[in-house]
């Protein structure tokens, strides 16, 4: 981890039907390079809101977001440049179903990073290999197991060469047996020094590998704390009481 | 029997070869082949369009910032949904009949304003299906081609409209199987059409059984041959599925 920020969340709100739901409700926030932060809370706390905010996906009602010193939140910057540097993984993996694993790979960087058909492929094997699912390259997302359609995505989101990567609940919606393989994957990024923001329900993962949690509810981050700190004393009673009621 | 052989021989030269009436039969087809033809991809380029600018519209105009942008997008989908409406409510061959008589009063290539006509009229409701192709696909995959970086017409061409073409190909292929048999109203604005030139030989020879069931026919394999290619197409992009 360094001491440059990457990311810069100010004051983000997200409202609904005139400000009567408040999904974020005055979020500040710093992501700095090579940085782990984790991000939990109960549902309906605002998590996913907030990390879908960072790449734009939401659009926040108030507040700014500095993305390597750039306020992509101004319309007049092309939010596109910038998301080509902010990886993504969706808790349900949305591999587009009608391309074979190796087209879902390739088609970002063919089309917007002007790379060769041979050089992007090149680089999605070599990731693949990584992976462990260099033999499914020829395959289709339906002929996948929930876990290997995870570690695609993945895959996918690190062939356009990101700076930061984000990840909405990507073990939620897989078989127990699967979350594991994932998490492998993630944890070797975090080891190789990418900087990651994880909205997760994972508290095993969040502890080992997270250098900082952070505690969400009703849109607004109530802890942060390094994971030692917050797992053995949580400060605010609200995580007290979430984290008795979640299995670590 | 064999008086009534003969009499179909009989019949047969008469409506087609006397004359060379057969002519009549084949430019006709060809007509009908040039007006279905071009008024097929007017009817997907507009109808893709117009479902484009619809379904941008119906999912994003709650969340988009107020600005030149959305002005636009609003008024295309209101100028759309107006189009839509008029050109479903019409009957197709007072559409034609518009078109022919008082939008290009001033021309007479039938076949050139046939092909206009009919084009509008199919866009309309290819547009309706192919809306319903894109509302079918789940908002993950927007959402995945945007957060790779690519920007809303890129995402939708590259990653949406493929998809959605897809799911509603059974559909789009009742709608050309219908466009195909709507061009036999042309005769209406003097177009020799197939149907037309049917109708022609039935005038000379005054025997209607031969060359209606001639042009029932001929349209029957043209639909069987089409219904091949749309299976052949389907297939194609069914290899995904497991």
């Amino acid at each position: 981890m360094t001491n440059e920020v990457l990311i810069k969340a100010q004051g983000l709100k997200k409202y609904y039907n005139d400000g009567a739901i408040k999904a974020l409700d005055g979020v500040d926030m710093e992501i700095h390079r090579g940085e782990v932060v984790v991000i939990i809370g109960p549902s309906g706390s605002g998590k996913s809101t907030f990390l879908r905010s960072l790449n734009l996906l939401e659009l926040p009602t108030e507040g700014q977001i500095l993305f390597e010193g750039t306020d992509i939140t101004d319309p007049k910057v092309d939010i596109n440049k910038h998301r080509q540097k902010m990886g993504m993984v969706f808790q349900h993996f949305n591999l587009f179903p009608n391309m074979t694993i190796m087209k879902n790979l390739t088609l970002g960087p063919t089309k917007l990073m002007k790379r060769s058909k041979a050089e992007a492929e090149a680089k999605a094997m070599e990731l693949l290999e990584r992976v462990g699912l260099a033999d499914r390259a020829g395959a289709y997302p339906s002929q996948l197991s929930g876990g290997q359609k995870q570690r695609v995505a993945i895959v996918r989101a690190l062939c356009m060469e990101p700076e930061v990567m984000l990840f909405d609940e990507p073990t939620s919606a897989l078989d127990p047996e699967m979350v594991g393989e994932v998490l492998d994957v993630m944890r070797n990024l975090a080891r190789e020094g990418m900087t990651m923001a994880v909205v997760t329900h994972e508290m095993g993962f969040a502890k080992e590998v997270g250098d900082r949690i952070v505690f969400m509810e009703d849109g607004r981050i109530l802890e942060e704390a390094a994971p030692q700190d917050f797992f053995t004393a949580p400060k605010s009673d609200r995580a007290q009481a979430f984290l008795a009621k979640v299995l670590i | 029997m064999a008086a009534w052989w003969d009499n179909l021989v009989s019949k047969f030269i008469l409506n087609f070869i006397t004359d060379n009436r057969w002519r009549y039969l084949w430019v006709g087809l060809g007509n009908t082949l040039k007006m279905t033809l071009g008024a097929l991809v007017f009817g997907i380029v507009v109808g893709a369009v117009i479902a484009v600018v619809r379904t941008t519209w119906d999912k994003n105009n709650e969340e988009m910032r107020p600005g030149p942008a959305r002005a636009i997008l609003k008024f295309f989908n209101g100028l759309f949904r107006i189009y839509v409406t008029v050109i479903r409510g019409v009957p197709v061959v007072v559409q034609v009949m518009i078109f022919y008589y008082i939008i290009f009063a001033s021309s007479t290539n039938g076949v050139l304003i046939g092909t206009l006509s009919f084009g509008v009229n199919s866009s309309a409701y290819v547009s309706e299906v192919i809306r319903s192709g894109i509302m079918s696909i789940d908002k993950g995959q927007f959402e995945a081609g945007r957060s790779l970086g690519f920007n809303y017409v890129q995402t939708m061409w590259n990653i949406i409209l493929p998809q959605a073409i897809k799911n509603v190909l059974p559909a789009l292929g009742n709608e050309f199987i219908t466009l195909l048999k709507e061009t036999s109203v042309a005769g209406y604005v003097g177009v020799m059409d197939l149907t037309k030139g049917g109708d022609i030989i039935r005038g000379r020879t005054y025997s209607a059984f031969m060359p209606l069931i001639a042009v029932a026919l001929i349209y029957l394999v043209m639909v069987v041959i089409l219904e091949r290619l749309l299976g052949i197409f389907e297939k194609k992009l069914r290899s995904s599925d497991h």
